[in-house]
């Protein structure tokens, strides 16, 4: 199982180096959307629950497109009937996928962090960096599993754009909502507090309980 | 199959939700701050319980469909998912009226069951856009059983996430439902939990038993009209395929 | 079962944005087939020279050799193979044959839309027409024309 996942995972990081579709959209993305958001909110910088709630939402929607991009090599250029012949765990193909989003949202977030401490940012974020990492990490491993479902359930409906998303963002909505809780000490413009001990949690609660639905419901995706 | 009992079910539906009806007009008392309006709360919160129920129902029925490959339990998720999402506008519109009723706006994001289940419903809304576009009506069943698997493990932490985030700054008797309710208003809610559930399985059971003669109908059509039956187009819908597997056939 | 078959459709099944190597590197991974082999077949079927170049360069008959490569790769009992011949000029059908051909000596099902060389090849032959079998005999019964008259 641990052989399959490495080479998956090594052909997904490959493919991704070799095309470079990914990782530098979301990033463009990201560095774009808080430009917007200087102009939406006309102002120059934003601190505390602002602060927490412009970055996560953008992290989101940035996360979207590398959530509908994930499965569209196997789906295009057969990948799933390949990957199917082989005497090989389906499920590490789940766990291959996930760990190539968490890869690509982290790619993503050592462009994002940076960017926003620079544009929008009013207190410095580097107090703060350790704490938010930690939430970071966190978030990124539920973003990275519901994503992974949300995408292999999408990639084999007609309109697989739209309903990625239409099915990530709700399912998504307790993450942005703890992360931010989270990181909103973390950024005020008086410098960075301390968390409170239950955004953590949840956020580890709700990566628990997902990576183990995940684990239970994928192999039914591959039947074919 | 699934016709019997039904009148016998209709009936209690009917008398239960009269009753339920008549003690809130007659017996529970007028709140003390809210007034008349607040007995709107007896349909809202029946609904917004049934609703949730119905969600973790199809979930689990979900599971049983993917541990049997039976088509009936995925009839019958679907079916539940369905009603649920239907009662679930009824919460989100009476929810509204009250909280306009209340506190004068037509919606409160401070009413953390509410939100929740906005994000309920928005997730659950994708349920059938999702079996619509897929064709293959056996990977479609397989498909929306997996997602209303996630979707019911999602409901419990979505409320818990929710509630967490808001702090407790509004005396709704809807987090203490049972507890602080004085005795009156307790029977009159106890009363239309029991007609709202009523109300569902009856309504459940009445699509179950219409589908599943529409099915028996297209399986028998298709027996007489032999192997020239042009094959059902693919069909752009929603609802599970209708794939009796007919009798072996005597060729 | 499954890492006993080997299969060879109409699509290739491989990444087109990897080159020949990549690809098969990652199969043999998958099936736990040793290096050696990938770099084996890379020569036998002519590829070794450009295994490092994206598919996507390549022409139709050289990811066909390369799919070939892929479908032997783990030395499967049975080849499913699908009109295995398409798109491969002369020399390539020389270079695959004794991989997938009647001397790899594996059990294969193939379909075909030539007659002759299906007939020449085959043991048992399997006629559908339909959706039914009209033609289930050993192939020494089974006459060109006889194949030809399905199509009519």
């Amino acid at each position: 199982m641990r052989r399959t996942v490495a080479a998956l995972l090594r052909k997904d990081v490959l493919l991704e180096l070799r095309t470079k579709e990914t990782v530098p959209a979301m990033a463009l993305f990201a560095v774009t959307t808080f430009v917007v958001f200087h102009f939406g909110l006309n102002r120059g910088s934003v601190s505390g629950d602002l602060a927490a709630g412009v970055f996560w939402v953008t992290l989101l929607f940035a996360a979207m497109l590398g959530i509908n991009r994930l499965f569209v090599a196997e789906r295009e250029q057969g990948g799933f009937d390949a990957f199917l012949l082989a005497p090989a765990d389906r499920t590490a193909l789940l766990v291959a996928k996930t760990a190539a989003l968490f890869a690509f949202l982290s790619v993503l977030e050592l462009v994002a962090v940076p960017a926003f401490a620079l544009l929008l940012l009013q207190p410095s974020v580097w107090p703060a960096l350790p704490a938010l990492v930690g939430v970071l990490a966190l978030a990124n491993a539920g973003v990275a599993v519901v994503g992974t479902l949300a995408s292999a359930l999408a990639i084999q409906t007609r309109a697989r754009d739209l309903i990625a998303p239409l099915l990530a963002l709700p399912l998504l909505i307790p993450v942005v909502l703890a992360a931010a809780k989270a990181s909103t000490p973390l950024l005020l413009a008086a410098g960075p507090g301390t968390i409170a001990a239950r955004w953590p949690l949840i956020l580890g609660l709700y990566d628990l309980v997902f990576a183990l639905t995940a684990y239970a419901v994928f192999d039914f995706l591959l039947e074919d | 199959m699934y016709g019997k009992g039904l009148r016998a079910l209709s009936l209690a539906t009917t008398v239960v939700l009269t009753g339920a009806f008549a003690l809130v007009f007659f017996y529970a008392p007028n709140d003390a701050d809210q007034g008349f309006i607040q007995k709107i709360f007896y349909v809202h919160v029946p609904m917004a319980i049934v609703a949730l129920c119905g969600f973790i129902a199809g979930g689990v029925m979900a599971i049983a469909h993917l541990r049997t490959r039976a088509q009936k339990w995925d009839m019958r998720s679907y079916v539940a998912i369905h009603l649920s999402l239907i009662l679930g506008v009824g919460v989100l519109v009476t929810g509204s009226i009250w909280a306009k009723a209340s506190w004068g706006h037509w919606w409160v994001w401070n009413e953390p069951t509410l939100v929740s289940f906005l994000i309920i419903f928005l997730l659950y809304a994708c349920y059938q856009p999702l079996r619509f576009s897929i064709e293959d009506p056996e990977r479609q069943a397989r498909y929306a059983s997996v997602f209303a698997i996630i979707a019911g493990a999602f409901v419990p932490l979505n409320f818990l996430a929710v509630r967490l985030a808001q702090a407790y700054t509004h005396p709704r008797v809807l987090g203490t439902t049972g507890g602080s309710l004085p005795g009156d208003m307790r029977l009159t809610f106890l009363v239309a939990l029991a007609g709202m559930v009523l109300l569902f399985v009856t309504l459940w059971k009445y699509e179950m038993t219409s589908k599943h003669a529409a099915m028996q109908l297209r399986a028998l059509r298709r027996k007489l009209a032999g192997d020239e039956a042009p094959v059902r187009a693919a069909g752009r819908s929603a609802a599970p395929a209708a794939t009796l597997h007919a009798r072996p056939d005597t060729h | 079962m499954r890492g006993r078959v080997g299969l060879l459709g109409h699509e290739p099944l491989l990444y087109r944005d990897l080159t020949g190597r990549e690809n098969l590197d990652y199969q043999a991974r998958l099936f736990g087939v040793d290096g050696a082999r990938v770099e084996e077949l890379l020569e036998r079927t002519g590829m070794a020279r450009r295994a490092d170049e994206p598919l996507r360069t390549l022409s139709r008959g050289m990811v066909q050799r390369l799919a070939v490569c892929r479908t032997v790769l783990h030395d499967p009992a049975l080849l499913l193979l699908d009109e295995p011949l398409a798109n491969l000029d002369p020399a390539a059908v020389e270079a695959v044959e004794p991989l997938i051909g009647r001397g790899a000596g594996r059990t294969r099902v193939v379909t075909s839309h030539d007659p002759g060389a299906g007939l020449r090849e085959a043991d048992l032959v399997l006629g559908l027409r339909g959706g039914r079998a009209v033609i289930a005999a050993g192939a020494q019964e089974v006459t060109e024309a006889d194949v030809r008259a399905l199509y009519r």
